[in-house]
């Protein structure tokens, strides 16, 4: 679990959020001109700490090769930024790999909500013994980020089913089988270099189920009994009731997973090798050859700077715009 | 306590079916493979395996290799942690005085949350790239004093602030929020006492903050284990000479280019025994303030 | 419209049971309000007969049908919910309309509906509002639209004046009583308040720790209470309690300061030489000179009420109240009689706390004929 995702699980520590978000609390009669100006420049140095790398890229993008590795440095602004974009959207063919990073990323953000939701749907609103373990099953396995089980998941991904093979040998079910028909048991589905395989194991979810859930707390019964007097079922009290009302919750989780899914990286690297099927913050890694072999002619660091600015751009936008959404979801899993 | 529950517990079940047989696949039967694979002896994918007891952790821990990947793990942990919480503190404690620009501040510190780990890795390695970018000035100035391609430490300096600097935007919200949800009345109080801002910082929102940030501390500490993959794999391969050589690096390296299997499941044990003993102690923290059901 | 049946109705909680084998006949276009404290079983029972609690024991029927194992949807029932259970994402029509949009009404048909009774609980120009910019009475009024377009055999109300303030009480009070008026259907009512009880009910129940102590018209309820506990639960100002012996050659109840308290002769004969509590309305005594009047005691404080003034005494330790126009003020601790007319006396076994009344008709035999029925 990355840390874009482990947020929501844990932010129950903090205090329940005020019911409505205040603008700005109006601040105290203070009269205090020296402290004011001290917490503007710690502040702008704060912005300028955080924006200055970013302008370096982006400066570093504008230029030409040349100026990008003359000595003495420059770090000012140049002309050919558009060349560079350029370069970098068509020389390492970003436009297919844009386009599977927004399948994954969107994949995942769907993935994860709707497996969220009804997991979480099924595990609050019926009553069955289950209920418990089955959200223990699911909060556990933030204890298990994808970096602690590589190897493994990696094996699993070339054949999602062998678990089942492998249990079926194992309690002699394939041995039966082949004693009875003849038919020798081989399960077997491939996920690498699929969309499936990016996709599929990122959607489990411990966070959005927690989430969820605790939405779903939330719900005050006489809702539910109400639906029940007006003859809802449990699938129509789904999705005309809890869908619409966790609109908020959506797009709190909508904005972190993709965020979170635009930026995998290790689980890309490792099962696609099919150009076809390349994300971009995979590419990023093979625009500036490996530090420890810098042979290969001058590096083009100006168009790796402006690959990068393309990868961080959409979920910057989509952080920005959603600020309000994100932040919430982020911090309080309570309304 | 829920009273009002549907009756159909077959559809219960189809709904949490898909997220049990996902986490059966690729979670939780992976992490069994680990466990069984640190403990045999294993050809990859298939073949017969022989029982190996604790031989691959003994060999691990007997390699000097191994625990210098250790130590630059939590070289790397304190210094993004250190680094980036601080930085977010400081931050936060003066965005919440709310001056003016407020909402533009914080928009400000929040954004860096959205870029990519591979995209900040590049980033950096460009900005103290020896020859090029800002450091070029340095070693202009006094000659070739920054070399991380080659100077262990240099890495390791720039994989921590790379780091840090990725954690500052998430720090940064939880430590607003958290000052947030300080009660505005307190800090009347103390002004009606008479204590001025930096008093009530210290007197008033930081001990308030401790639950805060501690849950910080448990996070960062954890993600510096785990989600450091892409600043490394991206700035400096695990060098020089192994320098920034971490724990998650060293599994995938031995694993996937090195093809040892059963050492790098052993690694990826030890990790996991890592995760969750810090997972608990976050649990343990969170159970004094939480109720399940 | 139908009648409802409840028989020998158990409700388990695990190992608790918290109601012990209720029976009760609703007649069809009946108000029926239960009344009782929170914790005497009277939501759980009403939850039973909506179908949202299952139940353990007995059966229900609903116009003759058995429906213990049917859905809340099966039972035609509608429900006004405490705290209204509005859908808080669909406007004021959507939540009236919900019913029949799960029931596959066409939209046509469904807006024609919802928009005539939401015009006849005076809510047609909030339509397209969302329930949380509406008030607490116009919150109630969807939620009884919502109850009212199904056209339900059976009206269920779970304590729905609750959240309102104590003017809009009154006010919603009247409003259900002319609608149920108007419709006709049965109508099953869930308070604690006894003042909505005694203004809407036809009949009323009460209930106390899961068991049904009396079903009576409000009269009856107030005039001849069946047990100590509904004596004391019914009446504001609370009924006065004292305990003694009954004398029948006084023709009198004696009590442990040696005062006298008259009972009608046929009362003191039946029940000669048993110990009692004597249950005195406020409202029944009147002060009176020390020394005159059956009892003596001394006097508390005093209670402005506008048209009444309450005189709170104490006789020998027990408190005791009276409630009366004409308003004495006196010092503490002065002396004051009260007297009390034979007729205004309810008796009360000491040990069951049952009524106890001389001849023919006596409450206590009532009310188990009442239950059975």
């Amino acid at each position: 679990m990355t840390q874009a995702e482990l947020p929501l699980a844990t932010s129950e520590i903090l205090p329940a959020p005020r019911r409505r978000t205040r603008r700005r609390r109006p601040g105290l009669v203070e009269n205090t001109p020296w402290m004011n100006l001290a917490t503007h420049a710690i502040l702008i140095s704060g912005l300028l700490l955080l924006l200055g790398p970013i302008y370096l890229v982006f400066a570093a993008a504008t230029q030409t090769v040349q100026e990008v590795n003359q000595i003495p440095p420059n770090l000012s602004i140049s002309s050919h930024f558009w060349e560079n974009i350029s370069e970098a959207w068509f020389s390492r063919d970003f436009q297919s790999k844009f386009i599977n990073s927004a399948i994954v990323a969107s994949g995942v953000v769907i993935g994860k909500i709707v497996i969220a939701c009804i997991t979480a749907f099924g595990i609050v609103f019926f009553d069955h013994r289950l209920r418990m373990p089955i959200f223990w099953l699911v909060f556990i396995t933030l204890m298990l980020p994808l970096e602690v089980r590589i190897v493994p998941t990696y094996a699993v991904a070339a054949n999602a089913l062998s678990p089942f093979q492998a249990i079926l040998d194992w309690t002699g079910v394939s041995w039966l089988i082949n004693a009875v028909s003849g038919v020798e048991l081989a399960l077997e589905w491939n996920m690498l270099n699929t969309y499936t395989g990016l996709i599929m194991p990122l959607i489990a979810t411990a966070t959005g189920t927690f989430l969820y859930r605790q939405f779903f707390l939330t719900i005050p019964d006489e809702l539910v009994e109400a639906a029940k007097m007006d003859g809802a079922g449990p699938l129509r009290f789904l999705r005309d009731v809890l869908v619409p009302l966790s609109a908020t919750n959506m797009a709190a989780l909508a904005t972190i997973m993709f965020v979170s899914g635009w930026n995998q990286f290790l689980w890309p690297l490792l099962i696609i090798t099919d150009p076809a099927h390349e994300v971009v913050a995979v590419e990023l890694r093979s625009l500036i050859p490996n530090a420890n072999t810098t042979g290969g002619g001058i590096p083009k660091w100006n168009v790796a700077m402006a690959a990068s600015l393309l990868v961080m751009l959409p979920p910057i936008v989509v952080v920005v715009a959603m600020q309000r959404w994100f932040v919430r979801g982020l911090i309080s899993t309570e309304k | 306590m829920r009273r009002a529950y549907f009756k159909n517990n077959w559809i219960a079940a189809a709904l949490v079916l898909p997220q049990l047989l996902i986490i059966f696949v690729f979670f939780y039967w992976p992490t069994s493979q680990a466990v069984f694979w640190s403990l045999t002896f294993e050809q990859p994918w298939g073949g017969g395996n022989d029982w190996a007891g604790l031989h691959h952790f003994r060999e691990l821990l007997s390699d000097s290799l191994y625990w210098q990947s250790v130590r630059v793990s939590l070289v790397y942990a304190a210094g993004t942690t250190v680094l980036g919480m601080g930085l977010a503190l400081i931050l936060a404690l003066f965005v919440d005085r709310q001056l003016r620009g407020y909402r533009q501040y914080r928009v400000g510190m929040i954004w860096p949350y959205a870029v990519a780990a591979p995209a900040i890795g590049l980033a950096f390695r460009y900005i103290f790239n020896p020859t090029a970018g800002v450091m070029a000035y340095v070693n202009q100035v006094w000659d070739g004093i920054w070399d991380p391609i080659l100077t262990g430490w240099h890495a390791m300096a720039m994989i921590v602030i790379a780091g840090a600097w990725k954690n500052i935007a998430y720090n940064f919200i939880f430590f607003l929020a958290g000052l947030q949800s300080i009660p505005r009345s307190l800090i009347e109080a103390s002004a009606m006492d008479g204590s001025g801002v930096m008093r009530r910082m210290r007197d008033i929102q930081l001990p308030l903050l401790t639950p805060t940030f501690f849950f910080i501390l448990v996070i960062n500490i954890t993600d510096s284990f785990t989600d450091s993959f892409g600043i490394v794999d991206t700035m400096t391969n695990g060098g020089p000479a192994r320098a920034t050589n971490l724990m998650v690096y060293k599994i995938y390296v031995d694993g996937f280019e090195g093809q040892n299997y059963s050492s790098a499941a052993a690694q990826s044990v030890i990790l996991m025994v890592l995760v969750i003993l810090l997972t608990f102690v976050q649990f343990r923290y969170i159970e004094r303030r939480v109720h399940y059901s | 419209m139908a009648d409802i049946s409840i028989r020998d109705v158990r409700k388990v909680y695990g190992k608790d049971e918290v109601i012990h084998g209720v029976n009760l006949a609703i007649h069809n276009g009946e108000f029926i309000v239960i009344l009782g404290p929170s914790g005497c079983g009277k939501s759980t029972l009403l939850r039973m007969i909506a179908g949202l609690e299952d139940i353990s024991g007995g059966e229900i029927a609903i116009a003759g049908t058995v429906v213990n194992d049917l859905e809340p949807r099966e039972r035609g029932c509608a429900m006004v919910f405490q705290n209204y259970a509005l859908y808080p994402h669909m406007t004021v029509g959507g939540n009236i309309g919900y019913a029949l949009k799960v029931a596959g009404v066409k939209r046509a048909e469904r807006d024609a509906k919802v928009r005539a009774v939401a015009r006849s609980v005076g809510l047609e120009e909030f339509i397209d509002r969302k329930p949380g910019q509406l008030s607490g009475g116009q919150r109630q009024r969807v939620a009884m639209a919502r109850a009212i377009i199904r056209e339900p055999k059976v009206f269920l109300f779970d304590e729905p004046l609750s959240n309102l303030d104590a003017k809009l009480r009154v006010q919603m009070r009247h409003e259900i009583r002319r609608i149920h008026n108007r419709i006709g259907a049965t109508s099953v009512f869930v308070t604690h308040d006894q003042h909505e009880g005694m203004t809407l009910a036809d009949r009323m129940v009460i209930m106390n720790k899961g068991t049904i102590d009396q079903v009576g018209t409000p009269e009856e309820v107030y005039n001849r209470p069946a047990t100590t506990y509904v004596a004391g639960f019914i009446g504001s100002p609370a009924m006065n309690f004292l305990s003694g012996e009954v004398r029948a050659g006084e023709s009198a109840v004696a009590l442990a300061d040696g005062s006298r308290i008259a009972l009608t002769p046929a009362a003191a004969r039946a029940f000669d030489g048993r110990l009692v509590q004597i249950g005195l309305r406020p409202e029944a005594l009147a002060l009176c000179a020390p020394g005159e009047g059956a009892l003596r005691a001394r006097f508390d404080f005093y209670e402005e009420m506008g048209s009444d003034g309450l005189h709170h005494l104490m006789v020998e330790d027990v408190p005791l109240s009276v409630l009366s126009a004409h308003k004495q003020r006196m010092p503490e601790g002065q002396e004051v009689g009260v007297t009390v007319p034979p007729e205004v006396v309810h008796l009360f076994d000491v040990e069951s706390g049952q009524r106890l009344e001389a001849g023919p008709g006596a409450v206590a035999t009532i009310k188990r004929m009442e239950h059975a029925e």
